[in-house]
């Protein structure tokens, strides 16, 4: 696999086991860290942890919805319209979705509203559709959804706290409005009377803590390959 | 949105060719591919039908509560026993445009009454919510909803700033004209550091709230003082 990571061509990992589709997507096919997809919402949303983490959730759920229908579907579409056809099914699963939080989470809906309906432009979710849905089962395909939108939701909340922490001096700030009452405890202030900075909460802020997330993925990944080289004596390049 | 469909991942494809014949063949034809994707548009839409039947009512209810939250942070539960909501009316001014109005009424005498006005601010419209007592005092301001730089000019928000709570209290008795201005313009308000439209905007929108309920009651008291 090249050393480049634009668009999607990294291809669905050789499975291992059922499990294993929802597992590489986590870390070693990570939508936002190495397809490099779904960036919009990625550096839209994540000015703090919570809207993170509420964006990751919402994507998560619509992956593993359109996943499943355009699976149980892969046979009877024709690739012409395809397209289309994906969209209008991701469209309107997305429109039920923000509908549904509005109804029943309205206090959610506060905080996310604006960024559901972007879901529909995320390409994570179309990309999925097209590389894996239309040529693997349902099962398989709601796991791939699943791994996909948690390995999205975590690189969110990375980001929306480092931004958070950086940008307001608090963590996980309006949690409680996202997760219930129960989770209260996990609003930290990290630095009380913290001016903060305010780049890392201005857009070019999401740029910046992006990179170094990625280069810090970079590191790991190359240290996790020495220590193959070393057990295994045989070299496997990631990148 | 081709790029996508260039690298199918061959080890993950499931052979299309197991599916055999009928489907096959069909899938080619134009009128299959036009009625699949008027079949699938037709039950998308049917869903959303569904769902919006569903869902109508609660967000409504949801949206209404709302803005009942908003109306009493600015007008005191002492000044009214109507349900303001219920009496809003739309009325159409030369200078405001559109703006909708709640009075809040106890034992039937008009109390005060909230505007929700709209100026436009850094990043697209500012709505407010002013509320003035019968006497052209200002109760309270707050801003219901805007698209301001996030940590610049946000500060306009009650959760952030005490900021829109230096309105309360003033009148155009009260403030001469020309000081209805950020500090900017030689007025007597605060603008942010970094952001001085947004505060403009708010100083607009609270002015022409005032300014508008000055020439409502000239106008009634000519009305009343004619016959």
């Amino acid at each position: 696999m090249s050393s480049q990571c634009g668009s999607a061509d990294v291809t669905a990992p050789k499975p291992k086991g059922l499990f294993n589709y929802f597992s590489s997507a986590l870390w070693d096919y990570n939508v936002a860290l190495v397809q490099m997809l779904a960036l919009c919402p990625a550096l839209a949303v994540t000015t703090t942890a919570t809207n993170g983490l509420g964006m990751g959730l919402a994507t998560t759920l619509v992956l593993m919805i359109t996943n499943a229908i355009i699976s149980a579907l892969r046979h009877s579409i024709s690739p012409a319209v395809r397209n289309p056809l994906m969209i209008g099914i991701i469209a309107g699963v997305v429109t039920l979705i923000d509908m549904a939080i509005n109804a029943w989470m309205h206090e959610l809906y506060k905080v996310l509203g604006l960024f559901i309906a972007l879901i529909v432009t995320n390409c994570a979710v179309l990309g999925r559709a097209e590389s894996f849905c239309s040529r693997n089962p349902v099962l398989p395909s709601i796991l791939d959804g699943a791994g996909m939108g948690i390995g999205f939701t975590w690189v969110l909340v990375v980001i929306g706290g480092i931004r958070e922490i950086l940008g307001s001096g608090t963590l996980f700030a309006q949690a409680s409005l996202l997760l219930g009452e129960h989770f209260h405890w996990l609003e930290i202030t990290v630095f009380p009377d913290f001016q903060g900075i305010l780049l890392a909460i201005l857009p070019p802020g999401a740029f910046i803590v992006l990179g170094f997330v990625l280069a810090f993925k970079r590191v790991i990944d190359r240290r996790r390959a020495e220590r193959r080289v070393r057990t295994h004596g045989e070299l496997i390049v990631l990148q | 949105m081709n790029e996508l469909s260039q690298t199918p991942p061959a080890e993950a494809g499931e052979q299309r060719i197991t599916r055999p014949g009928l489907l096959e063949a069909w899938r080619e034809r134009v009128a299959y591919q036009a009625l699949s994707l008027g079949l699938v548009c037709a039950l998308v839409a049917l869903a959303l039908l569904l769902g919006n039947q569903l869902t109508r009512q609660r967000i409504a209810d949801a949206e209404l509560q709302d803005r009942l939250a908003v109306l009493r942070q600015v007008l005191p539960q002492s000044l009214y026993d109507n349900n303001p909501l219920a009496d809003a009316y739309r009325i159409e001014d030369a200078e405001l445009g559109m703006l909708e109005v709640y009075p809040a009424r106890r034992e039937g005498q008009l109390t005060a009454t909230a505007f929700q006005v709209s100026t436009i601010g850094y990043g697209g419209p500012i709505v407010q919510l002013i509320a003035l007592d019968s006497e052209g005092r200002i109760l309270g301001v707050r801003v219901l909803s805007h698209k301001e730089t996030p940590g610049l000019a946000d500060k306009i928000e009650v959760a952030r700033s005490d900021w829109i709570k230096g309105f309360d209290g003033l009148s155009l008795a009260s403030t001469p004209l020309d000081q209805w201005a950020v500090k900017k313009d030689g007025g007597q308000f605060d603008q942010f550091a970094g952001a001085t439209i947004t505060p403009r905007a708010i100083v607009k929108g609270v002015l022409r709230a005032l300014e508008f309920q000055a020439r409502q009651s000239t106008a009634q008291s000519n009305q009343e003082t004619r016959p």
